[in-house]
């Protein structure tokens, strides 16, 4: 066991180094370097930048060296004091743009989790013991369609719908007068009543693999000779089922989730641009569409760092739930 | 197998194999009928891939189905809503009615009207403006045209109605059926010589390098990828053409999707390296490569065709995703999510719901994307009763 934790939190640096490599390679995708961007900035506002001051801050950047050690400078600012660079669309640090935003999209992803298991593991368990049911039908079917549709295009009509029916366009996280002040009671009550829709659009297709899963598994497990020997005993149905098999059922629902993590987080990119929501989504593709180049990648950075971090945390959840996993990591 | 259909495929040896009860039969049917037979009984499947099949036509003949050139603007037809073809009137099968539009002064909404004592007729396979069907033959016959040929269709027809340059969204929604859905082909065939290769190398050698390569997909598939083919796209030069974009984005979307298909085929191939007639084909001499693509390979076909098929809707849903945000093909190109970027505000979508039709388009193909690869998935499995 103790070999497999090794191995696993090992695997997440690595994991991690990936990413920041990956953003690295995207920060400094476009052409030209930032200076001369941010130079082109200033000059559109009219202040005016002498080349010497423009070698000065290339300088200040490491611009004039080889990539390689421009990326050591770039990580070292990161490890060392949390500092990902300077957005010149926002004229702030990219950490102080971003963080707010940033705890949202963390919310958002662990409430949307929390939706996925509340929905996905009773109907599955409830399509694979009534098996070939009104009800097994309904699930099953609701989840293709679910699994099928992209996010984005349920956002799309669950907005139209809400317009149409209700009057009103779903977008956002909070009421008007919650944006942009301090966290109160207030204003996570008020992020509660907001996060519904979001979380459900977001959440269908996971729900529907889920719930598949469970199904399947549920399925197989409910065949085997121990399920009839707890019946031959006497063992009430319902007991019998929530006590034994579906507790066996239920680990590759834990697999899953750092399976569908990534997807999520995908998903909550496009989901809120259409839901116009305050995650780093919106801000994402702003960045992009401005070349706001640091923060962009410090967007993609920390989204990469929050699923490989997710998917580390559900993999632990997961040799703590499952002793075999336990027993098979410890015996390799 | 029960003893009496043993008993069978022994007697019918010596036969010669020529009536259609012996075609039929289970044991002496090919692989590839075997699984043709398993998938005609996959209803859903099966139906789906009809709608695929339809969805594959209207990439084939994309031109020939519009009306309208799919760049063709004229303001004063803005926001014109769909439009109904009339039958038997005027002493034409068919044929529209004229539809004229005045701004109303309060809302600054075009406001249309159908007149119907003036109306054209409507001919099947008529004329219109000049294409080259599939790039080679130079033709003008579309599916609808106008009877007198000095009329222009696109004033006419509007099947979807336009959008809010005028342009005719009928038409527009062939043209992104034809770049979404074959930038998903595309982008496939990319993932499957991708995923082949990477797959066969981690399968074939294993040790070290698997293990390697293993991580190494690991580590791609705990990345978010929607972000990433954001930055990437961003990246492009302004002064692309709609070709080069077109192409990178396949590329692009390929680098990340090929995984999955990997993975399948290294199971694959890490599963069989070791049968019998692996074996007797490393004794004959055949180098590994023959070994891996003539030996190896076809066995496991379907499966690489299931696998595909359902990465199929994935990439249309990320092309989609991409266009939709304003970071993948941008107009004057056409595609899925160039149109929906149209339906991306509420308001307009509301007062304008034809602008959501090709939202409708790009549900069905997904859907029936999923469920024909959920059929051949199941119809290619062995286990499965036939």
């Amino acid at each position: 066991m103790i070999n497999f934790l090794i191995r696993r939190t090992v695997f997440m640096f690595v994991a991690l180094w990936a990413v920041t490599l990956i953003s690295f390679f995207i920060i400094n995708l476009p052409e030209g370097d930032y200076v001369t961007a941010y130079i082109a900035q200033l000059q559109a506002t009219g202040s005016m930048v002498d080349a010497e001051e423009a070698d000065n801050l290339r300088i200040f950047y490491g611009l004039d060296q080889p990539l390689y050690i421009q990326y050591f400078k770039w990580m070292r600012e990161m490890v060392l004091y949390q500092n990902l660079g300077f957005s010149f669309e926002y004229n702030m640090p990219v950490t102080e743009v971003i963080s707010e935003r940033l705890l949202l999209t963390m919310i958002l992803a662990i409430a949307c989790i929390i939706f996925i298991w509340a929905i996905a593991i009773p109907f599955g368990i409830i399509s694979a013991v009534k098996q070939y049911s009104v009800w097994d039908y309904l699930f099953t079917f609701l989840g293709f369609v679910g699994l099928a549709i992209p996010d984005f295009m349920i956002a799309l009509i669950a907005m139209y719908l809400f317009f149409v029916w209700f009057d009103f366009s779903p977008g956002g996280l909070f009421s008007p007068e919650y944006v942009g002040v301090p966290w109160s009671w207030g204003r996570g009550k008020d992020l509660i009543d907001h996060i519904w829709i979001p979380m459900v659009v977001l959440g269908t297709a996971g729900t529907a693999s889920l719930m598949r899963i469970t199904r399947a598994n549920l399925l197989d497990e409910l065949s085997k000779p121990y399920v009839i020997t707890a019946r031959a005993k006497g063992l009430s149905e319902w007991r019998l089922i929530m006590k034994y098999p579906v507790r066996l059922a239920l680990n590759p629902a834990i697999s899953l989730t750092a399976y569908i993590l990534p997807y999520l987080i995908s998903g909550s990119i496009i989901v809120g641009v259409v839901l116009s929501l305050p995650t780093v989504g919106p801000q994402l593709v702003k960045a992009l569409v401005a070349q706001d180049m640091f923060l962009a990648g410090g967007i993609i950075l920390l989204i990469g760092f929050m699923t490989v971090v997710g998917t580390f945390i559900s993999d632990l959840l997961l040799l703590w739930v499952d002793p075999r996993i336990r027993l098979e990591a410890g015996g390799s | 197998m029960t003893l009496s259909s043993l008993g069978k495929i022994f007697s019918k040896k010596n036969l010669p194999v020529e009536s259609s009860n012996d075609v039929n039969s289970i044991e002496l049917a090919t692989q590839r009928q075997l699984i043709w037979r398993r998938f005609k009984r996959h209803r859903l499947g099966f139906a789906a891939s009809i709608v695929v099949v339809l969805f594959y036509v209207i990439v084939l003949f994309a031109d020939f189905l519009s009306t309208a050139p799919p760049v063709d603007y004229a303001a004063a037809r803005g926001y014109m809503p769909p439009q109904g073809i009339q039958l038997f009137k005027d002493g034409h099968f068919l044929s529209v009615c004229e539809v004229s539009g005045a701004r109303n002064m309060e809302s600054y909404l075009m406001e249309y009207e159908a007149d119907c004592d003036n109306t054209q007729g409507i001919s099947l396979f008529g004329k219109g403006y000049d294409y080259k069907l599939w790039g080679i033959i130079p033709t003008n016959r579309h599916i609808l045209g106008m009877k007198d040929e000095t009329v222009d269709p696109n004033a006419w027809i509007h099947l979807f109605g336009t959008d809010k340059q005028g342009r005719d969204v009928f038409s527009r929604s062939m043209h992104a059926t034809r770049v979404s859905l074959t930038i998903g082909l595309v982008g496939v065939a990319l993932s499957i010589i991708f995923g082949i290769f990477v797959g066969a190398i981690s399968g074939y050698h294993g040790g070290m390098i698997d293990s390697i390569l293993q991580r190494v997909i690991e580590i791609i598939r705990s990345i978010p990828t929607i972000p990433l083919y954001m930055g990437l796209s961003s990246a492009f030069p302004e002064d692309w053409t709609i070709n080069q974009i077109y192409f990178m984005i396949t590329v692009i979307i390929s680098l990340f999707a090929w995984t999955d298909l990997a993975r399948v085929i290294r199971g694959k191939f890490l599963a069989m390296k070791d049968e019998d007639f692996v074996t007797a084909a490393r004794l004959n001499g055949a180098k590994t490569m023959r070994i891996v693509f003539i030996h190896m390979l076809p066995s496991f076909y379907s499966h690489i065709i299931a696998q595909a098929s359902l990465s199929l809707p994935l990439m249309i849903v990320t092309e989609t995703s991409l266009s939709f945000l304003g970071l993948g093909l941008r107009p004057p190109a056409v595609s899925y999510g160039v149109l929906l970027k149209d339906a991306q505000n509420v308001q307009s979508v509301a007062n304008m719901p034809w602008l959501f039709l090709p939202a409708i388009l790009v549900v069905l193909v997904i859907l029936a994307l999923n469920f024909m690869g959920d059929g051949i998935r199941d119809a290619a499995d062995p286990y499965q009763e036939v």
